[in-house]
């Protein structure tokens, strides 16, 4: 770890677990629950917002010193927009059903809090590649929950991870199905999703008591 | 009977909390108190009803393909729809900022309940996905997207409303230390949506909504023709 201090690391390792930006920040949850049915989106949206968290922290923090603060927002918001139209426009040359799945959740990267709540906590007041990091942290914290939450929701939803059936066939009753097993077409519906969520924050606070709230 | 049609399936089938998820980071941090959510629950309202009519302008006469021909027919092949994040956001932005100022000066009694809660709304998802969702289902009229956007901020405006509510009574019960503020909050919030999905059924003549109720049905037949089929073949066996 050569290339990383101590305190670096800890920018990474941070938003993973205890400081992750769903479960204890509340950041970011707008457009990450309604396109977790699938495993397959899930990682998709993962990989666009760490691609926009990454860059746009760096751009914003080259910037931090010659943006007035009164329009800092305005200013934030077209950093995020320029770069979430590159993404939208790249998954639309090179994964066009997928952005179909997306719609306008891609568009909504925009206002994921976690990005404009990551530029206004950090990026306004450290330097570029502490940013960064920070950036791709907290991205990859936002990745881990909608990741769970999409491999749940497709294995008991479809029986199916990235679309490849994993516990048999429900119509020629192979696999789990023999044994009388069926997919629970619930999980597929969006409330699911936030009990999902619900009980993600319920398990990550009784191992760690600290996180309780009164 | 269009307009009516549309603002009830705003307001319930298509909630913007409960059915699509948007403005969740407000709708959960602004949720404690009756009072703050009526306020924010006002202000989401009162900048749908501008901003969505604003857009749908601009998507008419700028961004749609073909729709820059009213500068004159060499113009008509222009395509502008991959702007429409940027024009959006920014046109959500300045409105927003505009109406602060316009509050201020004019009605400063509405400004003080309102008036912290505007800067919020500039990054509330619910606002540029009300802009995103108009384009994308192809609102026809202006009037329609007014009525769009009245509809869902009211929707939002109930959501919320509801939530704090509740939260308010439930710190007088014996919740699970660990589930305690956040997780509860979410699990109401997917039980509250799942009450909403009942409202699936409540419009059969619009296209989107038969369409939505088809799917919702698909999936119940489903469920009844495997339990039958498990009831068979167990019978069978």
């Amino acid at each position: 770890m050569g290339l990383l201090s101590k305190k670096d690391t800890k920018l990474i390792t941070d938003p993973l677990a205890d400081n992750n930006p769903i479960t204890i920040q509340v950041l970011g949850i707008c457009s990450a629950l309604a396109i977790t049915a699938e495993l397959e989106a899930s990682i998709v949206m993962s990989i666009s917002v760490l691609f926009v968290m990454g860059v746009g922290n760096v751009v914003i923090s080259l910037m931090r010193n010659i943006i007035p603060s009164k329009i800092r927002i305005i200013a934030q918001l077209i950093v995020v927009a320029t770069l979430v139209i590159i993404v939208d426009l790249v998954l639309k040359a090179f994964a066009y059903e997928l952005s179909k799945t997306l719609s306008v959740f891609v568009g909504l990267i925009i206002t994921n809090c976690i990005i404009m709540g990551r530029f206004e906590a950090f990026a306004l007041g450290n330097g570029p590649w502490r940013s960064f990091l920070d950036g791709i942290g907290n991205a990859l914290g936002y990745a881990v929950i909608l990741i769970i939450v999409g491999f749940f929701r497709e294995l008991l939803g479809s029986g199916t991870l990235l679309g490849i059936p994993v516990l048999g066939d429900p119509i020629e009753k192979t696999g789990l199905y023999a044994f009388g097993y069926e997919n629970n077409g619930f999980m597929l519906l969006s409330p699911m999703a936030l009990i999902v969520v619900g009980i993600i924050i319920w398990v990550q606070r009784t191992r760690n008591k600290a996180l309780v709230e009164d | 009977m269009e307009h009516v049609e549309l603002f009830f399936k705003s307001i319930f089938i298509d909630n913007m909390v409960f059915a699509t998820f948007l403005g969740m980071c407000s709708y959960l941090a602004v949720s404690k108190k009756v009072s703050t959510a009526v306020g924010l629950g006002a202000a989401v309202i009162f900048v749908l009803a501008i901003t969505v009519p604003l857009n749908w302008l601009l998507d008419q006469y700028v961004l749609q393909p073909g729709a820059l021909t009213w500068l004159g027919p060499e113009y008509a092949d222009y395509d502008l729809s991959f702007l429409s994040f940027i024009m959006f956001i920014a046109t959500i932005a300045t409105m927003v900022q505009l109406v602060e100022i316009v509050v201020e000066k004019f009605s400063p009694s509405l400004y003080n309940s309102l008036g912290i809660f505007l800067p919020l709304i500039a990054v509330n998802c619910a606002i540029l996905g009300g802009s995103l969702f108009m384009q994308s289902r192809e609102i026809a009229t202006l009037g329609l997207a007014l009525n769009y956007g009245i509809g869902s901020g009211i929707g939002w405006f109930l959501a919320i409303l509801a939530i704090a509510a509740i939260r308010e009574k439930i710190r007088y019960s014996a919740v699970p230390p660990a589930l305690r503020g956040l997780g509860i909050t979410f699990i109401i919030t997917g039980l509250m949506a799942i009450g909403f999905m009942s409202f699936g059924g409540m419009l059969t003549g619009g296209d989107e909504g038969a369409k939505k109720e088809e799917t919702v049905v698909e999936v119940t037949t489903d469920n009844v023709e495997k339990k039958e089929l498990a009831n068979n073949t167990k019978i069978n066996e």
